[in-house]
């Protein structure tokens, strides 16, 4: 697995060799075969506690609780399933990229990805017998896309066909992946939270090459705009960019599967991974309350005919909805650092995010047809309207023909501008990739 | 399915449960037909279940959606005699059926919970009868996720066909994850139907995660797998393989015409059947009546009679009948048994069934006359039958008597033609096994083949009071004087008692001796399910099935009892 025919290549990458600020962050030429595979996990804390649920208080766990084995294999199953799947999706991208810089930054994200899903095979070896072992097997036999083997979530079974959906990927799926491992690092059993910890320094990379990556599509599209003075979409594609609505529709698209990947709104499951102690909410120990929930309510939204409502239901039922507002929170960020380069170029255009349930498959939502800003359509409506709201083929078709490969040190694809600096102070010119 | 609202004597509107539904009115599933072969497709409405309160998500079932299963069940016997194979398969994606709906059990009151798990019984014994006596063959084509009662559903099927996408998984989670047994012949298919070793079903049946497709192969669970790309070409072959196995003959379908049922406070009143509710003594009296005028004895003549045939009609009247008593009148403890008209226009049919049962409507007919004196077998309410004057209680009615925990018979020495005549026909000796593969007269006597012989001596012969109390036939034969008397006084006893003791004590005497998978579903897991049922451990307010889907958890007490 990993980029075609790139097992000869020499990238210039980040490896951790220990866990300690000075270790994790350690670069040089590295070809794929030799990286370094290891299972890092943060240092234990001496003394560490269960911090919520039912068993609030009691030591945190070194052994698989029995009681809990088989909700704690799936939980390690479900979320190592996640982690090769972008690597399998993304294989063939080495072949459109935009610059070595970028080659090399997915190169990075790839290995680490490879390697959080060793962490969570290496759970399932270490901690859960024979059992483990076999689930570990079907983990790394099933392949994203495979119509026999797939993987588990369906999102992960998703083309990820240009560079423009590989960075909305890594800017929002990757973002899942980081408040589902900011959950699971809260877990009352120890290995799994000290592994998740450590994941989550090296998660915070692949969001960069998420974020910066659109901004500086954004950045190009705005400076072709305003040099060549041109507005209207076909005229700026004719010139080699990505107009700004496709942008938009890309984002819709990502932004509403990527939303799915949280589960229901009310989740049994989820209400039963809090109780037991094994998934904590985003930064639960930073948050002021009895950290059991049982008394507490929280908002979620709801059909009711042709209205979206907002209803409370148990707190602890609604782990799912909260997790999932607290990464909206996030995108939100992001998505103000994007209008900031749209702003300075003086263009009158605004990235948006679509309403909470647009264009869900998970849920209430899911056979409902809800528009951008939150008004629920009729069948109808929403045939005739949703190519303006998510990407169409010919949208991916366009995208796709700017897609060329440029492997020139210090060279850009004309739709990307270069970044404000390069990886670990290196030169933009730097050679990221030797290609032997 | 609908809930018909009844006035009461107060005024007010309750809904009263019916078990009527159409094709057409299917919120649940899909029924297609295409040859010789009918797809059943599992699509579970959320919002539609039948009571308030819950959602019926990952399709879960309740009362409603079993209705439909079993209305289903029913126009493929009837109305689709070409019909050789039945596909039990999902319409969602990865998600077969997760089982009875976790959330309507937590809410729903112990009698409702008793209720919905023998009906779902009865639908599951349905289509391995179905199997056994119409020659339809059954296959699950598990193309998803299989739980609880879903993996329950697959197993009454003849063969299960499962999806190898090496994530689905087969389970029976109920211990785990909700403290309670499976309730519809999980545990006992598991080992008298599929034969797994029962190490290997302990283990199975107390994770919460089950097995995927390769174990469950390798251990029995299912029949055959087969890889998502390969799915459409495997179902294709088993489906052909099992329509060249099935031995159903064919014909003309006879349209299932809604049931004529007129419901008031003094109960429900069908064509030929009718129960007329006494609510203070807490009786029903069902009475069954005999055909009037002619019947038909030949192909032509009964096909032409279609659902009006007799037998059939009596066997759809009182087949709603007990299921309206058993899910609206819980207090109604006690149902007596009652029938009037020409006994020998009742043996006359009975001869017509036996001349033509190789027919495919004849063998529905009596299959349809076997599976609602079943449903007596294994109803919680004590039976009566009464035996007076102008009673018919002759060969397929004579079973009603049988069927009975007790029996009167009016014994008038002075009068040799007014008396009462119980009569048995040859149908008495085979025609309506009961569900531990014995006729009622052998299950009478407890499997001694004397009195069985003796009593066989006189088919066709009208039996007064005292013959039959001397074949054993019947249980007390007062005279004129003593009658009203005792027979209130009995019915006033009976009544007296506790309704709980009295279901235990039936269901164990109605079954002596004689042991089948569905006895031991019936007996052994339905009794063990229905003390589960009432345990602190599963119901309490931190009992498992209480908390489940709270995110609480629940808290035991440790004491094995």
């Amino acid at each position: 697995m990993g980029p075609e025919e790139s097992t000869k290549f020499e990238a210039y990458l980040r490896t951790a060799i220990s866990v300690d600020p000075k270790g994790w962050a350690h670069f040089d030429y590295v070809k794929m075969p030799e990286y370094r595979w290891g299972i890092f996990l943060t240092p234990a804390e001496a003394d560490r506690r269960i911090n919520f649920g039912a068993h609030k208080g009691e030591p945190a766990w070194q052994e698989v609780p029995g009681e809990y084995r088989s909700t704690l294999r799936r939980i390690i199953v479900t979320q190592g399933d996640t982690e090769p799947a972008s690597v399998e999706q993304q294989r063939h991208l080495g072949l459109t990229c935009p610059s070595l810089y970028d080659l090399r930054n997915i190169f990075q994200v790839n290995v680490e990805e490879g390697r959080h899903l060793w962490a969570m095979v290496y759970l399932l070896h270490a901690h859960f017998g024979r059992d483990g072992r076999e689930e570990a097997e079907a983990l790394l036999e099933r392949r994203s896309g495979d119509a026999d083997n797939p993987r588990i979530l369906g999102a992960f079974n998703e083309r990820t066909p240009d560079w423009l959906s590989f960075f909305m990927f890594t800017f929002l799926t990757d973002r899942d992946g980081k408040y589902q491992l900011a959950a699971l690092a809260e877990s009352g059993f120890d290995p799994l939270s000290r592994t998740c910890r450590f994941m989550l320094t090296e998660e915070a990379h692949h969001l960069f090459v998420g974020e910066s990556g659109i901004s500086r599509a954004i950045q190009r599209t705005c400076e072709v705009m305003k040099t060549r003075k041109v507005d209207d979409p076909a005229e700026v594609r004719a010139l080699g960019v990505i107009d700004l609505p496709t942008i938009q529709r890309y984002l819709n698209f990502h932004y509403s599967v990527t939303l799915d990947l949280y589960g229901s709104e009310v989740s049994s499951n989820a209400a039963c991974f809090y109780t037991t102690g094994l998934k904590g909410r985003f930064e639960e120990t930073k948050l002021g309350d009895d950290h059991r929930l049982a008394n507490d309510e929280y908002p979620v939204l709801d059909l009711a005919g042709e209205r979206i409502v907002t209803k409370h239901v148990p707190a602890l039922t609604a782990l799912n909805e909260r997790l999932r507002d607290d990464y909206i929170r996030d995108v939100e960020a992001g998505i103000g650092r994007w209008n900031k380069v749209v702003e300075k170029a003086g263009i009158d255009f605004r990235f948006k995010l679509p309403h909470k349930a647009f264009n869900r498959r998970i849920g209430t939502f899911a056979g409902a047809h809800i528009s951008p800003d939150g008004r629920v359509l009729s069948e109808a409506e929403w045939t005739h309207m949703h190519t303006q709201w998510l990407a169409t083929e010919s949208d991916r078709e366009f995208v796709a023909s700017l897609m060329g490969r440029v492997a020139e040190p210090g060279k850009f694809a004309n739709w990307i501008a270069p970044p404000a600096r390069g990886i670990n102070n290196q030169p933009l010119d730097f050679e990221y990739v030797r290609f032997n | 399915m609908s809930a018909v609202p009844e006035q009461t004597a107060g005024g007010e509107a309750k809904a009263l449960v019916s078990y009527d539904t159409h094709p057409d009115k299917y919120a649940h599933w899909r029924l297609a037909f295409d040859g010789p072969v009918a797809t059943l497709s599992m699509d579970v409405n959320e919002e539609k279940g039948l009571r308030p309160g819950y959602r019926l998500k990952l399709n879960s079932y309740d009362l409603g959606v079993d209705i439909e299963l079993h209305d289903a069940l029913q126009r493929i016997r009837f109305e689709h005699p070409e019909v050789k194979v039945v596909v039990v398969t999902s319409a969602k994606e990865r998600m077969f059926c997760s089982g009875a709906n976790i959330y309507m059990l937590g809410l729903s009151p112990h009698a409702w919970k008793v209720n919905f798990c023998k009906f779902t019984n009865e639908t599951r014994n349905g289509i391995e009868d179905a199997s056994r006596y119409s020659g339809l063959r059954f296959l699950a084509a598990v193309n998803g996720a299989v739980a609880g009662g879903g993996y329950e559903l697959a197993l009454a099927c003849d063969e299960i066909l499962m999806i190898d996408d090496r994530s689905s998984a087969v389970s029976l989670p109920e211990v785990p994850l909700l403290g309670v047994l499976p309730g519809t012949g999980g545990l006992t298919r598991v080992t008298d139907k599929r034969k797994v070793r029962r190490d290997l079903a302990d283990f199975f049946c107390t994770t919460t995660e089950g097995v995927r497709a390769d174990r469950a192969k390798q251990w029995n669970l299912v029949d055959h797998v087969a890889k998502p790309q390969s799915w459409a070409q495997a179902l294709k072959e088993h489906v052909d393989r099992l329509v060249n196995a099935s031995g159903r003959a064919g014909g003309k379908g006879v349209a299932l015409t809604p049931l004529q049922r007129e419901v008031d406070d003094a109960g429900y009143h069908y064509r030929h059947v009718d129960a007329q509710i006494d609510r203070s003594a807490r009786t029903v009296t069902i009475t069954v009546t005999a055909p009037a005028g002619p019947q038909p004895s030949d192909l032509a003549g009964i096909h032409q009679a279609g659902m009006a045939w007799w037998p059939l009609a009596m066997a759809r009247e009182l087949d709603d009948a007990v299921l309206m008593l058993r899910t609206n009148e819980l207090e109604i403890g006690t149902w007596l048994l009652k029938t009037h008209g020409d006994a020998g226009a009742v043996l006359a049919v009975d001869q017509a069934l036996a001349a033509n049962a190789k027919d495919w409507f004849v063998n529905e007919t009596i299959g349809m006359l076997r599976r609602t004196l079943a449903r007596l077998d294994v109803s919680s309410r004590t039976m009566y039958a009464i035996i007076d004057q102008g009673s018919c209680f002759a060969g397929t009615l004579a079973e009603l008597a049988l069927a009975a925990d007790r029996s009167y018979m009016l014994h008038l020495p002075d009068d040799a033609v007014a008396a009462p005549k119980l009569a048995l026909s040859e149908a008495n000796f085979g025609a309506y096994p009961m569900v531990n593969g014995w006729t009622r007269i052998r299950t009478r006597f407890c499997g001694e083949q004397a009195p069985l012989d003796a009593a066989r001596k006189h088919v066709g012969e009208p039996l007064a009071a005292e013959a039959a109390a001397g074949l054993g036939l019947v249980t007390f034969t007062p005279d004129d004087l003593d009658w009203e008397d005792e027979v209130r006084i009995a019915i006033e006893e009976r009544a007296s008692q506790s309704p709980d003791a009295l279901t235990g004590l039936e269901a164990n005497l109605r079954f002596p001796v004689a042991e089948t998978m569905e006895t031991r579903i019936f007996g052994r897991l339905t009794a063990w399910q229905n003390w589960i049922f009432n345990r602190p451990n599963a119901v309490g307010e931190e009992g498992a099935l209480k908390v489940f889907g709270k995110g609480a958890k629940a808290k035991f007490n440790w004491e094995r009892v």
